[in-house]
């Protein structure tokens, strides 16, 4: 494979507050991102994914949380970079897109300064050629009439238009990586569709790879190569995006395609929801953290933790994957 | 009643004309009237404003006051400091020159015109606000920014500092301080006033930027790698503001009555041919059974100029208030 654009190894994000039993987040999670590639990282809430994307932009707090593992960039170490080392890299080699385009905007400033503002930064722009550029990307993510919504501040744009906003600030110095962590959550289908798509052209066809973020798999069907599935802070199933839709191994996976409506499915068909919710894991130590929800579950996965492994091209974290495939098509949109 | 109703009907019909493709992003079209869709925080506070009965009694107020105090050295039919009445006043027999022609109030216990006084007395009031709440303002975002931006063992020294003034009680405070010079002075009565002030602001914008600097923005800024300098003036300052403004309106009425406080103590200026309405006040404290009067004027005209400060920060406060917002 050569070496990644970015690898992770052995992640661990651990949450220990005094009194309390610390909190496992994300647990020794690795994964590779080529450049170009997009990978997705899919579960539920809770899972550790959006503490993972923090934990890689070293933008988890210094107090409470502790960050073990690897996670190198171009070959560099990130973790243990101080924070002034890390922001030379934020924004210039890494970007971010966040869930809520309103809230991640400041509210008493301009849009066109909080673009100006990271070109100054990183591109060493006077503010001159900063706001002919920013003007290019406004146009480029499909703002119309750029040079107005310069000099707007974020309460006199619309959700899709703070989000495409958003977009061009972290594309804006042509990052190595952008990290989209839930970036059509907070917004419209409609207009979640439009998101997405911007977001695949701007990516495709460059060498800026894209980790996407999501509880949707509509999302990863659309965009990602490579998924992760992760479950209670860790990867229980790694397929490429055809594989993980045509043949889903790990029971999770499976059930969180059953409980997608679907196009092609009989009239009157019922949806097939997972039992119970993120609160009956198990601990990982003790065995499968889904045991307690899963229809497949044996004797063996409540005393034996299973081991991630390779599985049909793929990566498999189960005792007793789903053999048939009961999803004859492929997609889910 | 009726016509608010009207209104309210009217902004339904025009909002059921403009249709559901009020919120239309990226076809190009944008929200039809793109000012209006969004409000922002200060638009929609000014527009309960206007309509709050509170605030424009209080604006009013303040406005008069205002004006009079530029308008007194034109105004004023009389100099001051001159005791032009001086024969009519009997100390012996507790005789004060009564209103007479051309001196509408009379004169005080040295003959000089209470009138022009008066008039004179509203300039050193609004200076000594202004100037106690600018700088304690000054010093109170000061404070409060170096706790609220570094965190950490600053931000505690810098607090248990604003904690130990807090705990003395303002006006005793201010007298402890006024006191400590050697020469009273009208600065040093807004100097008093204003040091009492500090604590209070600083632990406001602390506040306030603690919890600004947890929101989402901050942590986009962040991500983008933007510099603590510019993450704290122009993305965490800038949000905290709020409170802060509201407090310093509430706080130009503490200023008028803590410096009439001083005044009246008698750590006001020693020299009193300029007229202020505390030292006024104390003065006339010795001829309070004769001569209410003399009295009357100068504490009318601190309540009314303190009400009128409170009424505005009250409604400024409640506008501001995201609770309150319909």
């Amino acid at each position: 494979m050569g070496m990644a654009l970015l690898e992770v190894r052995d992640l661990s994000v651990v949450f220990r507050r005094r009194g309390e039993e610390p909190t496992i987040a994300v647990d020794n999670i690795s994964f590779d991102v080529e450049p170009g590639q997009t990978v997705g990282l899919v579960g539920e809430s809770g899972c550790g994914k959006s503490v993972t994307s923090l934990a890689i932009m070293g933008l988890l707090p210094s107090r409470g949380a502790e960050v073990s593992g690897s996670v190198t960039f171009e070959g560099e170490q990130l973790l243990g970079l101080s924070q002034r080392q890390l922001d030379e890299r934020r924004g210039r080699d890494l970007g971010m897109v966040f869930q809520d385009p309103l809230s991640s905007l400041n509210p008493v400033v301009p849009i066109g300064l909080q673009i100006t503002e990271v070109l100054e930064r990183h591109r060493r722009m006077s503010r001159k050629e900063a706001k002919v550029e920013g003007e290019h990307l406004l146009n480029r993510v499909g703002i119309p009439d750029p040079n107005r919504r310069l000099d707007e501040y974020p309460h006199q744009l619309s959700g899709g238009m703070r989000q495409r906003a958003l977009i061009a600030i972290a594309l804006a110095c042509r990052p190595r990586l952008l990290i989209a962590d839930e970036p059509t959550t907070a917004l419209d289908v409609t207009i979640q569709a439009q998101i997405l798509s911007l977001l695949s052209e701007l990516v495709s066809g460059t060498d800026t790879a894209l980790i996407m973020i999501t509880h949707d798999l509509g999302v990863v069907a659309g965009l990602c190569d490579e998924v992760n599935v992760m479950y209670g802070g860790r990867i229980v199933e790694r397929a490429q995006r055809h594989a993980l839709f045509a043949e889903p191994r790990h029971p999770y996976t499976h059930g969180l395609l059953a409980s997608i409506p679907r196009l092609d499915a009989p009239r009157g068909e019922k949806l097939v929801p997972i039992r119970g919710s993120v609160v009956d894991n198990i601990a990982w130590s003790r065995g499968c953290a889904f045991a307690p929800r899963c229809p497949n579950q044996l004797e063996q996965c409540w005393s034996d933790p299973p081991e991630l492994v390779e599985d049909r091209g793929g990566m498999l974290r189960c005792h007793n994957p789903v053999e048939v495939a009961p999803l004859a098509a492929e997609g889910t949109r | 009643m009726t016509s608010s109703r009207a209104t309210k009907i009217d902004r339904l019909a025009s909002v059921a004309a403009r249709g559901p493709e009020f919120e239309v992003g990226p076809d190009g079209q944008g929200s039809p009237n793109g000012h209006d869709a969004g409000v922002s925080l200060a638009v929609s506070a000014w527009r309960r404003l206007r309509r709050n009965p509170v605030f424009i009694v209080g604006a009013v107020m303040i406005g008069l006051f205002v004006l009079l105090a530029v308008l007194a050295p034109f105004i004023a039919p009389h100099d001051p400091a001159l005791r032009l009445l001086e024969d009519q006043v009997s100390r012996a027999n507790n005789e004060i020159p009564p209103p007479q022609d051309g001196y509408p109030l009379g004169g005080d216990q040295y003959g000089r015109d209470l009138f022009s006084r008066m008039l004179l007395g509203s300039q050193q009031t609004l200076l000594v606000a202004a100037l106690a709440t600018v700088i304690g303002l000054g010093g109170g975002l000061v404070l409060g920014t170096l706790a609220g931006a570094f965190g950490g063992w600053v931000d505690s020294v810098v607090m248990r500092i604003v904690d130990v003034l807090l705990s003395i009680p303002s006006l005793l405070l201010a007298v402890s301080i006024g006191a400590l010079f050697a020469e009273q002075s009208q600065f040093t009565v807004i100097l008093a006033v204003a040091i009492v002030q500090i604590p209070i602001f600083a632990r406001l914008l602390r506040g306030t930027m603690l919890s600004v600097r947890e929101s989402d923005h901050v942590l986009a800024a962040k991500a983008l790698g933007v510099k603590r300098r510019a993450i704290v003036f122009r993305h965490i300052l800038p949000n905290s503001l709020g409170p802060v403004i509201v407090q310093s309106t509430l706080v130009l009425a503490i200023a008028v009555l803590d410096a009439a406080a001083l005044s009246f103590l008698g750590l006001g200026a020693a020299d009193d041919s300029t007229p202020e309405w505390g030292q006024m006040l104390g003065n006339a404290q010795d001829f309070f059974d004769s001569q209410p009067h003399l009295a009357f004027w100068p504490a009318g005209c601190i309540i009314v100029v303190a009400l009128g400060f409170t009424l505005v920060g009250e409604s400024m406060r409640e506008a501001l208030d995201p609770r309150q917002r319909r």
